[in-house]
């Protein structure tokens, strides 16, 4: 059991993180065996992801059998708040590296490449027949001719998704303060699924991208930030619809109180979050 | 489960019993603030020592002109791991495990707020860390484009370049989750009256310290992340035939490594701003202005990333905002050495080990702070980039700065930590023996460094024999005199039968010295009432 001290709690010991530590090295060696093209390694990643899922399985299980079981107390809930908040500046930090290579590329390396700026000679010596231009594959032209992604189809569109999910979770989490658990399930069901629709027009952009328009990661700079832009992005709302379905059946077993229900929100911070770099992504990546 | 009681009697003096038992249960699966920092020290102090090995043999090749011992491939693979193992290995693990000890101790919290978590921040250490020495023995070797890891010279390695990158993953998922921690327990577990205010000057730095983790880790991990599709998945982000930039890395890298060093540095400023006053008995100076300074320097290192890339070519305007702003760092740093220099004024000082490692880090780092605005000045960086002059400059403050605020830390704390007093002689040699090899090592690389001498090379010319002797001598003296550091902590920790009291120190003030020595398993079981006469710096607030 865990130790209640006075007025401070304090959780016992757990072996989840050391799992964790297996699971995590275990990939990343994989994942590095596989890269390098050594046999076994996809076999080693995929064991070290599996050990990752059952140990956040098994970690998230004992958080929230104590949270259920009512071992934690405001100060614990709290310090739960402040993790999640820092967690997701972290998050945002990860992602403004890829929009600073993105702005970077569009405001430097590109005009200099076409002859623009003092002293910049690569212009001169190495390419000269080269006129920066955006959207651009470089002065090689590296992954060949493509076109770009109109914005106003799909963009447009998994614009209006993820911006009514981002309404529907509000909705819910209305309905889990007021106590209308039939209403809260519907609305974040919706939410769930309003996320799937998008990812699935996201994977048939992609699809059109590679087949189609010649667009690929391998597109010189432009493709390179689209993809990882919008892959990133891709794979955080995963992750979120993931978290959210979770928290669906948390929420259809009745974990949470009406002002107990801290998991709920933090999945709703989280998927806000992904919203929020989808439209910095609509703007500056789709119609800039 | 580990096995202990649901419930802790409200006395400090018998909660050593709830420790848990076995070896597993208290090192593996621990959730205890102290196990977790002694694990984060220890581990810390190991990677010193392969580290300063990898530094020995770099010292061995350059003792004379002319390839002596080892081929030039293998010189920097030594260099790079050096560089990354002393950074990710042991100054930062040092200070993480620091703040794990103290921070519960000095603001009156049980433990860290996300205990388990706080586990696992320390156990991916490991893992990274054999993930990336054993790259070097990988066919091919270790990396050898230097720690900062540029393109397209880092993407030209064989085999390692995915498992560096992949281990700098690693150990940055590691530090924003110790990061996170630690914002969580001083924002969350201070005691009633623990006001933000009067929060020990280490807690300080370390909350500011862990903003800037937070902030930066993630765009290390873009970083290398970009590194890694470009070498395997046929992105351009530093290829200009694909309209990327490799100058676009070392701006990426450099938004991280700035603050970095700063995150190697301010913990170090909150140990001396702790230490001076015990052992000039006087409340620290200026204590406000203190707080401002580290904040001040915090938001200063996001602005000044370029000054590590002034000859790699950046519009006029460019050079100038990184020179001036790079300079600025200084006014906030000034402040604070003339308030570790007034705290001193009229103080009744003693010298016991702790303080000699302070003053000598307040002397040594603001050499290293001098040089450093040399460096600062655009014309004269264009003739000092890439020399030994900018190596030494870094060593001064890493090594007389923080790891010499680490090690005044450790001689300061030990006593706390294991009830014993350490051997202040041996402690003493330690140090002298220290602070002399450390200059003779790192000072004539100042002047090998302005007459030219390249970094990262094996071999020189033979104008330079001497100094460089001078400075493979000083290199060795160091080295071995951390085996005296080592045989007075083992001393210490297990032989010595000097018990140590609770205050310890004759001046020191503060929570942490409130509780007995050795500090009880758990720190504070209930929330301690505190007036502003315990607190180092409570009567300075206002």
């Amino acid at each position: 059991m865990a130790q209640t001290s006075g007025a401070y709690y304090v959780p016992h010991g757990s072996h989840w993180p050391i799992v964790g530590s297996f699971g995590l090295s275990g990939t990343v060696v994989g994942a590095g065996m596989w890269l390098n093209e050594t046999a076994g390694g996809k076999g080693i990643m995929l064991v070290g992801i599996g050990l990752l899922i059952v140990m956040i399985a098994g970690w998230f299980g004992s958080v929230i059998r104590e949270s259920v079981s009512g071992l934690y107390n405001r100060q614990v809930d709290v310090s739960f708040r402040m993790g999640m908040m820092w967690f997701i500046f972290s998050e945002v930090m990860f992602f403004a590296a890829f929009f600073g290579a993105l702005f970077y590329a569009r405001t430097f390396s590109v005009p200099w490449l076409g002859g623009e700026g003092h002293g910049a000679m690569t212009n001169f010596y190495l390419w000269s027949q080269y006129s920066a231009a955006w959207p651009t594959n470089g002065p090689q032209d590296v992954g060949g001719a493509f076109s770009t992604m109109s914005p106003w189809g799909i963009p447009l569109l998994n614009t209006l998704l993820l911006l009514s999910s981002g309404v529907t979770i509000t909705i819910a989490h209305h309905a889990l303060r007021a106590g209308h658990r039939g209403r809260l399930l519907v609305f974040l069901a919706l939410t769930v699924l309003l996320g799937v629709v998008f990812l699935g027009f996201q994977a048939h952009e992609y699809a059109e991208a590679y087949e189609h328009l010649n667009l690929t990661l391998g597109s010189g700079i432009y493709g390179s930030t689209f993809f990882m832009l919008t892959g990133f992005h891709g794979l955080h709302v995963t992750l979120g619809a993931i978290i959210l379905a979770v928290i669906w059946f948390r929420c259809a077993k009745g974990h949470f109180t009406r002002d107990n229900h801290f998991g709920f929100e933090a999945a709703a911070w989280y998927w806000h979050f992904v919203d929020v770099v989808w439209v910095c992504l609509f703007v500056f990546v789709y119609i800039l | 489960m580990a096995a202990v009681n649901p419930a802790i009697p409200d006395t400090h003096s018998d909660a050593h019993e709830h420790k848990p038992h076995g070896f597993l249960q208290r090192w593996l699966f621990t959730t205890n603030h102290k196990d977790i920092g002694t694990l984060y020290l220890v581990f810390s102090l190991t990677a010193f020592f392969i580290g300063g090995t990898f530094a020995m043999l770099i010292r061995a090749e350059l003792f004379q002109p002319g390839l002596q011992l080892m081929q030039p491939e293998f010189f920097n693979q030594l260099t790079t791991m050096h560089g990354l193992i002393m950074i990710f290995g042991a100054i930062m693990p040092a200070f993480v495990g620091l703040a794990n000890w103290m921070i519960p101790m000095m603001i009156g919290a049980p433990d860290m707020a996300l205990p388990r978590m706080n586990n696992w921040s320390f156990w991916i250490l490991p893992f990274a860390f054999l993930l990336l020495v054993m790259e070097v023995f990988l066919p091919g070797g270790g990396p050898q484009g230097g720690w900062t890891m540029y393109p397209p010279l880092a993407l030209e390695g064989g085999a390692n370049v995915a498992f560096m990158i992949f281990a700098v993953h690693l150990m940055g998922i590691s530090s924003i989750m110790g990061a996170i921690n630690i914002i969580a327990t001083i924002l969350n577990m201070r005691a009633p009256g623990m006001d933000l205010l009067k929060m020990p000057v280490f807690v300080w730095s370390w909350l500011i310290t862990a903003f800037l983790l937070i902030m930066v880790m993630p765009v290390l991990a873009g970083a290398v992340t970009m590194l890694l599709t470009d070498k395997f998945f046929g992105t351009s982000f530093f290829n200009a035939a694909g309209g990327g930039d490799p100058v676009m890395f070392q701006h990426i890298f450099w938004f991280f490594g700035h603050p970095e060093v700063y995150i190697m540095i301010l913990p170090a400023f909150g140990i001396i701003s702790e230490i001076v006053p015990t052992f000039s008995r006087k409340p620290l100076f200026g204590y406000q202005a203190m707080v401002y300074s580290l904040a001040s320097i915090a938001f200063l290192s996001c602005i000044v990333w370029a000054h590590h890339m002034f000859a790699v070519g950046m519009p006029l305007g460019g050079e100038l905002f990184f020179m001036y702003g790079t300079m600025l760092i200084g006014i906030p740093t000034g402040v604070k050495v003339f308030n570790w220099v007034s705290t001193m004024w009229k103080g009744s000082i003693t010298f016991e080990t702790p303080m000699l490692f302070a003053i000598a880090f307040v002397v040594l780092f603001t050499i290293g702070g001098f040089s450093g605005v040399m460096c600062a000045i655009v014309p004269a960086d264009f003739q000092y980039q890439d020399t030994y002059f900018v190596v030494s400059h870094f060593h001064y403050v890493l090594v007389s700065g923080a790891l010499f605020g680490i090690m005044a830390a450790v001689y300061y704390w030990l006593p706390k930590w294991s009830g014993n007093m350490y051997s202040e002689k041996w402690g003493k040699i330690h140090f002298w023996s220290s602070v002399i090899s450390v200059n003779v090592l790192f000072f004539p690389q100042h002047f090998v460094g302005l007459a030219g001498m390249p970094r990262r090379i094996p071999d020189y010319n033979v104008a330079f024999a001497d100094f460089n002797m001078m400075s493979s001598i000083g290199g060795f003296w160091f080295g071995a005199s951390q085996f005296i550091f080592l045989g007075v902590i083992l001393h210490c920790v297990y032989r010595s039968r000097q018990r140590a009291t609770a205050q310890v120190w004759e001046g020191a003030r503060g929570l942490e010295w409130t509780l007995p020595s050795p500090a009880p398993y758990h720190s504070f079981s209930t929330p301690p009432v505190i007036t502003d006469d315990m607190l180092a710096h409570g009567d300075v607030a206002h």
